[in-house]
């Protein structure tokens, strides 16, 4: 199917197939890493302003090597080293790149629904990468396409999500995206982290860590958001660990060819066992490596969703 | 509805296949450099096509490879993205004769594109073209080495070129608007 969008605001409004678009397209562009030659110019001559108002490292390189093997101009912009730390709005930063003629703003921001403001005043095609707890999107869109290499398909898998659900941003994009592809969802965590008010997202809640994993085909941790989280949502970092750290033990019970996955960073002794994260199970690194890829395919496809929607003969 | 004439059936193409693979044999004697490389998606059975009937000719397998060229067009901001499909080429194509093989020749956007995407696999000792239709309508200085059939055509129809490795339901139908 066709791509016709020109900008990637979440994952909420996206139909299966344009996630399956993605996935297909991202597929072609992992091929291209793996060359002697790993970049193409498919976005020569065109201008992305990475605006990461938001502290991100992983995110933000993953979006830097992919803009730069696409060709494109580069403008990195931090909240740190910024005009934004002397008062000026985001409209107006945003406004200001603008009007060095950039074509593609990358923005990670605090507040959620700051990509959907962006896209409403600019001509710029928006990519967000990561608002406040709201949407994550292209890390929705790796975490989809490693399973979907690792396993074949998304439809009929049953992918628990165990960890900080109610700060998650990841968390939210993955749910909209697994359950668009027919995955059967469970998310497991403390009370307090994982409300059953996303039962109505189509996923099942549970607070019993053994019961949400042992049918698992797919064990998705998220990291504690210390920055997001007020003390009293849970009472230490120990009784989490003891609660709902995925440790040896635990792994014993879990199916055999079951596989783990973590968005980054870990935190090595608290969500899960250092041994298990370095294991074969583990999929942590390969998420890394689909995240450039499938963010390739992002800029390329939004590229293209912003000229006429006719399709070239021959 | 618009009109469509079959301008090449099965047996057609088969000849026609046929003879771009002498021509490809007689322009490269032993073949022993000769590699081809289909362009997604009709060159790509065809390019299996023409590599079986050289392997008779030549009595030795000839590399067949496919290079998809969307990451290359010119076109990319003006045009909803195209479908990206693999790229397939498991041989060094340094120092070899390498046949770029499509379908249908048209603006020659698609084989300038193809050029500058084999760049980043090696540099070929030559580059030659192989097609199926010559439509004719180039918009670049590029010109086909071995046509199938050139079939004169107004910009704004449509040449629909179905081919697979089997081979027994191919044609080519020119639809007129």
């Amino acid at each position: 199917m066709a791509w016709n969008r020109k900008h990637l605001l979440d994952i909420e409004s996206l139909a299966a197939e344009d996630i399956v678009t993605v996935l297909d397209t991202a597929r072609a562009f992992k091929a291209v890493g793996e060359r002697a030659i790993k970049k193409v110019p498919a976005l020569r001559g065109k201008t992305v302003v990475n605006l990461f108002v938001e502290p991100s490292t992983r995110t933000r390189i993953s979006f830097e090597l992919a803009e730069q093997r696409l060709s494109a101009d580069i403008i990195n912009f931090t909240a740190e080293a910024s005009s934004l730390k002397k008062g000026e709005t985001l409209k107006d930063t945003a406004r200001n790149l603008e009007a060095l003629n950039a074509d593609f703003i990358v923005i990670r921001h605090s507040a959620s629904g700051a990509p959907h403001f962006l896209a409403r005043v600019l001509n710029a095609s928006v990519i967000n990468a990561g608002d406040g707890a709201h949407e994550h999107p292209t890390q929705a869109l790796l975490d989809t396409f490693t399973i979907r290499e690792k396993r074949g398909k998304i439809e009929g898998l049953n992918i628990t999500i165990l960890g900080d659900i109610l700060y998650s941003r990841v968390a939210r994009s993955d749910i909209w995206a697994l359950t668009k592809l027919g995955a059967k969802v469970t998310l497991c965590g403390p009370a307090t982290l994982v409300p059953r008010t996303f039962e109505e997202m189509g996923c099942r809640v549970t607070h019993n860590v053994d019961e949400a994993i042992r049918d698992a085909d797919i064990i998705n941790l998220l990291r504690i958001q210390h920055e997001r989280q007020r003390k009293t949502m849970f009472p230490s970092i120990g009784e989490y660990t003891t609660l709902y750290g995925l440790n040896k033990a635990r792994l014993e019970k879990i199916k055999p060819d079951a596989l783990i996955m973590h968005p980054g960073p870990i935190n090595r002794g608290v969500e899960i066992d250092s041994e298990i994260a370095d294991s074969r199970r583990s999929l942590i690194l390969e998420q890394v490596t689909n995240g450039l890829a499938v963010r390739m395919a992002v800029l390329f496809l939004v590229n293209g969703g912003k000229g006429p929607q006719e399709i070239a003969a021959n | 509805m618009s009109e469509t004439t079959v301008i090449l059936n099965a047996q057609a193409i088969q000849r026609a296949l046929t003879r771009i693979a002498h021509e490809i044999a007689e322009r490269n004697e032993s073949g022993t450099d000769v590699v081809l490389i289909g362009i997604p998606e009709g060159g790509v059975p065809m390019a299996r096509r023409l590599g079986a009937i050289l392997k008779e000719i030549w009595h030795h397998s000839v590399p067949v490879g496919t290079l998809d060229v969307s990451m290359h067009r010119d076109d990319l901001d003006q045009r909803a993205a195209p479908t990206v499909h693999p790229t397939i080429v498991p041989f060094d194509v340094t120092g070899k004769t390498v046949v770029l093989v499509d379908d249908v020749l048209f603006s020659g956007r698609t084989t300038r594109a193809a050029m500058d995407a084999l760049n980043d696999f090696g540099r070929p000792r030559r580059i030659q073209l192989a097609v199926l239709v010559d439509r004719g309508h180039r918009e670049l200085p590029i010109k086909a080495d071995f046509v199938g059939k050139n079939v004169p055509t107004a910009p704004a129809e449509k040449v629909h070129v179905r081919i697979a490795e089997s081979g027994t339901t191919d044609e080519v139908v020119l639809e007129k608007k």
